[in-house]
Parts: C-alpha cells; sequence; structure tokens
C-alpha cells in the first residue's frame, strides 16, 4: 500500500516537473502575457537581433547588406579617433551625471513629499516642466550666447570675474561641464515621477512603528524606513538613469552642434547618428549601438549590486 | 477601508490635522527655502514659453531678448488660428489623428504592460525571468539604429500608412511593463491570496485587487506615454497627409521661418500646455490615493 502510494506521488511529482504541465497550469500567466509579448517580439526584439546582424555587415540602405566580420569592431576600436573621444565623453557624462541626477531626483521627489495639496502638485509641475516643455534647450541657448548679452556672460562681467565675453559653447574646455550642468537640469524626468508616485504607496504606519522604536529625525527616516520601503522604485530609478545618461546626445547637439568645437561635446550617441542619420552607414552604426549595449549592461548589473543594500 | 466609509458619511467633517512625527520647524524652513531657490531655476522653460507666447512680433525679435513680455498680446495665437484655416486638410481631422493616436496608444499601453506586468510580478512559471530581462535590457538598445528594420517589419506586416504603424508598437514600449512590474512587487501576497481563497479568476483580482492599488503607478505610467505619443509626429510610418497628427501639421506651420515667428511661438505654447493640462489632470489623483487607498496588510 504504501510503496503503491509513493510510487503515485513520484508519478505527480514528475509530470509537475515536465515543461508542458507547467505551462499548462499557468494558463492564466501566459495568457496575460501574450498581448504585451506579441508585440514586444515583433517591434523590439526582433528589430534589436536584426541590428545587431547588421552590425557584422556592411549596409548603406540602398545595397542588400554584406557580412565583413568584425571589420566594423575593429575599426571601432583602432581606427576610429573620434568614436574613442566620444566614448570617454560619455563615460564622463554617464559617471557625473548619472549618480548626481539619481540622487537629485530622489532628494527632490522626497522634500516635495513633504509638502501637502496644492503646493505640493504645483512644486511636482515645476520641477518636472523641463521635462514637459519640448523646446527647453531655448532657456539655455539665451543664458549661454556668446556675446555680452548672455545671461551668464552678462552676470559674470558685471561683478567683475571675467573681463571679456567668453563664447561658452565654442570653448573646448566649458563645452562637456557645461552640458553637464543642463543635463542635470533636465533630467528630473522618469526617475523623478515614479519616485514621487513610489513615496505614496510607502505604508504610513510604518512611520509610526518606526517613531516608536526611537527614529529621531527624518534623515534617519528615510534611510532605515522610506528608501528600503521603495526599493522596486529605486531599481526602476536607476536603470533609467543608467539609460539616459549613456545616451545623452540631444542637449549636445541642440547647444554645442555636431560635429561640436574638436569634437569637445561628441557622445557615443551623436556620433551613431552622424553615422547613422547623415553617412547612412547603418552597419557601423549598428556596432556603435551594440557596444554602447554591452556598456549599459554592464553598468545596470553593477548599480543593481549596490542597491540591494540601500538601508543595512 | 473602514475610515474611509467614515468620511464619505459626512464629507463636511473636518479632517484631524495630521500629525508629522519626526519634523522639526528649522528643517522645514530650509527645505522650503531650498525649493524656492531650485524651483526658479526649473520654472524657466515654462515662464519662458508662456512669455514668449503673448510677446508681438517685435518683441520677440528684439536683441538683446528679454525673457518678460511688456505689452502682451493674443495676437500670436489668432495669427495661428488664420493659418489652421488655411490648411489644405481641415485641421480638425488633425486633431482627430492625435486623439486616436494618442488615446489609443496610451491607454492600449497602460492595459498592456499591466496586464504582463502582474504574472511577472506575483506568479512563478517557467520562462518568467527570461522575459523580465528582455524588457529592461531592450530599453538599452539605442532606438536610432533599430528603426529601419522596425519600419521594414512593419512594411511586411502591412500596417504601414495606417494608425496601427503607430500604435501597435508603442503597446509594447519596455519602460511600462517595467514600472508596472516594480509597483506591483510591492503589493503583500496576503491581498491576492484571500481573493484566491473566495473563488476570484486572476482577471478579477487583477481588475479589483492589483489595478486599483497600484493606482499611482498607472497614472504616471499614463503620463509618460501621453507625452510620448503626443510628441509624436508620424515619421516614417505615416505617409498620407489625411492620418498626420497635430504635432506634425503644428511643425508644418512653424517651418515658415522668421515670418511666422508669432505662430511659432503661439505654437510651442500649446504644444506644451496639453501635456501639461494631462500631467496635472494625472498627479492630482496620484496625490488623491493617500487618502483613500485601503492597502493594509
Amino acid at each position: 500500500m504504501d510503496a503503491q502510494i509513493s510510487k503515485e506521488a513520484y508519478e505527480i511529482a514528475a509530470k509537475q516537473k515536465k515543461l508542458g504541465y507547467q505551462i499548462k497550469r499557468n494558463k492564466a500567466s501566459y495568457l496575460m502575457l501574450a498581448p504585451y509579448f506579441i508585440l514586444f517580439f515583433l517591434f523590439t526584439v526582433l528589430p534589436v537581433v536584426i541590428s545587431i546582424g547588421l552590425s557584422f555587415t556592411y549596409f548603406n540602405m540602398l545595397e542588400a547588406p554584406t557580412f565583413v566580420g568584425w571589420k566594423n569592431y575593429i575599426k571601432l576600436f583602432l581606427e576610429d579617433d573620434i568614436f574613442l573621444i566620444s566614448l570617454k565623453n560619455t563615460l564622463i557624462f554617464a559617471v557625473i551625471t548619472g549618480p548626481v541626477s539619481y540622487i537629485l531626483c530622489l532628494l527632490f521627489a522626497w522634500i516635495i513629499n513633504e509638502f501637502k495639496g496644492k503646493v505640493r502638485a504645483f512644486l511636482t509641475l515645476i520641477f518636472y516642466a523641463p521635462s514637459i516643455c519640448g523646446n527647453a534647450y531655448m532657456v539655455w541657448n539665451l543664458i549661454l550666447t556668446g556675446d555680452r548679452y548672455g545671461y551668464l556672460n552678462g552676470i559674470l562681467l558685471k561683478f567683475g570675474f571675467i573681463d571679456e565675453a567668453i563664447l561658452w559653447m565654442k570653448t573646448e574646455k566649458y563645452v562637456l561641464p557645461v552640458l553637464i550642468v543642463v543635463q542635470l537640469w533636465l533630467s528630473l524626468g522618469t526617475g523623478f515621477l515614479s519616485f514621487i508616485a513610489g513615496l505614496q504607496t510607502v505604508d504610513k504606519s510604518l512611520y509610526e512603528a518606526a517613531a516608536l522604536d526611537g527614529i529621531k529625525n527624518r534623515w534617519q527616516e528615510l534611510w532605515y524606513v522610506t528608501l528600503p520601503s521603495m526599493k522596486p522604485q529605486l531599481m526602476f530609478g536607476a536603470v533609467m538613469q543608467i539609460t539616459q545618461s549613456f545616451a545623452v546626445a540631444d542637449i549636445s547637439i541642440q547647444l554645442a552642434g555636431n560635429p561640436s568645437v574638436n569634437y569637445a561635446g561628441a557622445t557615443v550617441v551623436t556620433h551613431l547618428l552622424d553615422y547613422g542619420s547623415t553617412r547612412f552607414e547603418m552597419g557601423y552604426a549598428s556596432a556603435i549601438a551594440t557596444v554602447l549595449f554591452l556598456l549599459m549592461i554592464g553598468t545596470n548589473k553593477l548599480v543593481q549590486r549596490i542597491l540591494r543594500r540601500v538601508g543595512e | 477601508m473602514a475610515d474611509t466609509k467614515k468620511k464619505l458619511r459626512n464629507p463636511f467633517r473636518k479632517r484631524p490635522k495630521e500629525k508629522r512625527l519626526n519634523r522639526s520647524v528649522a528643517g522645514n524652513g530650509i527645505l522650503f527655502f531650498l525649493m524656492a531657490v531650485c524651483g526658479v531655476f526649473m520654472a524657466l522653460p515654462l515662464v519662458m514659453i508662456i512669455n514668449n507666447s503673448l510677446k508681438p512680433l517685435d518683441e520677440i525679435f528684439q536683441f538683446p531678448p528679454k525673457i518678460f513680455v511688456r505689452n502682451p498680446t493674443l495676437e500670436n495665437f489668432s495669427d495661428l488660428f488664420v493659418l489652421m484655416n488655411n490648411s489644405w486638410v481641415p485641421f480638425s481631422r488633425y486633431i482627430l489623428n492625435t486623439i486616436i493616436i494618442t488615446g489609443l496608444g496610451m491607454v492600449g499601453h497602460v492595459i498592456c504592460a499591466s496586464l504582463a506586468a502582474y504574472p511577472l510580478a506575483k506568479h512563478h512559471f517557467p520562462g518568467k525571468g527570461i522575459l523580465f530581462s528582455m524588457v529592461v535590457l531592450s530599453m538599452m538598445f539605442s532606438w536610432t539604429v533599430t528603426q529601419i528594420p522596425q519600419y521594414i517589419i512593419i512594411s511586411w506586416l502591412g500596417i504601414n500608412n495606417t494608425y496601427a504603424a503607430l500604435i501597435l508598437p508603442a503597446f509594447s514600449f519596455g519602460m511600462g511593463l517595467y514600472l508596472m512590474k516594480q509597483f506591483m512587487e510591492q503589493l503583500p501576497d496576503s491581498l491576492m491570496e484571500s481573493a484566491r481563497l473566495d473563488g476570484a479568476s486572476e482577471w478579477k483580482i487583477f481588475w479589483s485587487i492589483v489595478m486599483p492599488n497600484v493606482k499611482p503607478a498607472w497614472l504616471t505610467l499614463a503620463i509618460f506615454q501621453f507625452q510620448q505619443m503626443w510628441g509624436n509626429t508620424g515619421g516614417l510610418f505615416l505617409r498620407n497627409e489625411e492620418l498626420k497628427p497635430l504635432q506634425y501639421a503644428l511643425q508644418q506651420i512653424t517651418a515658415g521661418g522668421t515670418a511666422r515667428a508669432g505662430a511659432a511661438a503661439a505654437v510651442t505654447f500649446i504644444v506644451a500646455a496639453v501635456p501639461i493640462i494631462f500631467f496635472l489632470i494625472c498627479q492630482s489623483n496620484v496625490l488623491e490615493t493617500m487618502t483613500t487607498s485601503g492597502m493594509k496588510d
């Protein structure tokens, strides 16, 4: 009797292990996934796979692509000096704007969360404004105009810090620092709003419990209660920050031009756009995209590892 | 939930003032000051767009440029409306196109992404990890180079030059699924477990338990997606003039160069104002959830 039961149990267990059974049992899950993932495979995965494939070809968008092996990648790292400059710029950009902007997003979201009602909605709008107004660069063009009438030059001249107007976007050493500042100002976007929403979901009773447990001030409360409760949002914010700071291109093109003075404002994506949209060398552009992709994946791995330690 | 009902019964009852723990007056003062200073900088583009749209032509071309308007006028807007009326395709058609593309693209994406995010966050099944990491990784590939293969696929499906060419890809943007999954992960399992014991199907749990509890998340996602779809000009995918969205038509007007600088300033204002209004509607609802959500473990 016993042996028979255990044999039956064994058979059931074996059956449950089979993939077919698993799929059948989780039918509801797969049905829910289906609409999104069918479209996702068609319009995202397939194009990405094709692009990676194209990175091993020469493709000018008029003739059929011809296979060239690793040639694009070899050229990228050994012959293309501008790529190396743009890679260096992108890394500087990412290392500075990534973490700083992430912390700013979190800080502002958290401070705004301290306010209530109308003030709060108003503040959220103000801080999100650069992301919602399409032509935010316009403001910076005014501020950074290279003659005496540019606001920044005007102020610096008035207080005697400089003797003559500086051509901000045409002087090599200023381009990257200025772009970094503008990017920081622009970057309170996706991450910021998701933090605002994330703060809403923190269970309020946790704060009362924490106060009883002897938490003294708002900083302790932030580190021990708020941040650990919104870890999923922190992870999300980090990924958004990585994708944004490695893909900086628009502000560089708008403010410094493409190509910029001595490539001082060149980033990997401006380089990619140069090849993809101006020279129509899609094979080479795809190789650049693939390298950037690998770079972001690596950074993401690292950042997720750091974030796991929040609140410990 | 109990105290929500109480509030509903007597809406005029004065809500007891919420006590804030661990807050010092000095700290509040410093934070307020900090926000005021930073706020001025952040508000600049908004201030500029509003002022520019109200400037008469001579002020728009004034050198050196000033941020604030001196003689506000609505001329720019009336100019814009004249230009709109002269357009070859009636302007109402562009507006209709935008409503269809933005509306469907947004609603469809929020539903598809949430529906897929729920099992990824709360169910266990083979393939879950791979599917999720593919979505996250997909956000890291440069959009510029995938555009061409995407165009080929859309042509192959035969939906080129239809609304679907813009709407269907929008359903499957990566960010939305990731955002929804992160929020759903936070829901306590007990919430769904008890509903399951009551015999609720997974669909029912999704609609009546999961979605109401992650309202801040999908309202935020709606803002992102609205902005994304609103900014779309149709690009490669729409060739017929009658199918193009408002954004395209407005850009055509501003392309008129210096002669249309006034109308262009009005266009910039409208292009920013619509998402701002949508943003405010959604945000005020995000804030409301704070008082009404009954999520307790």
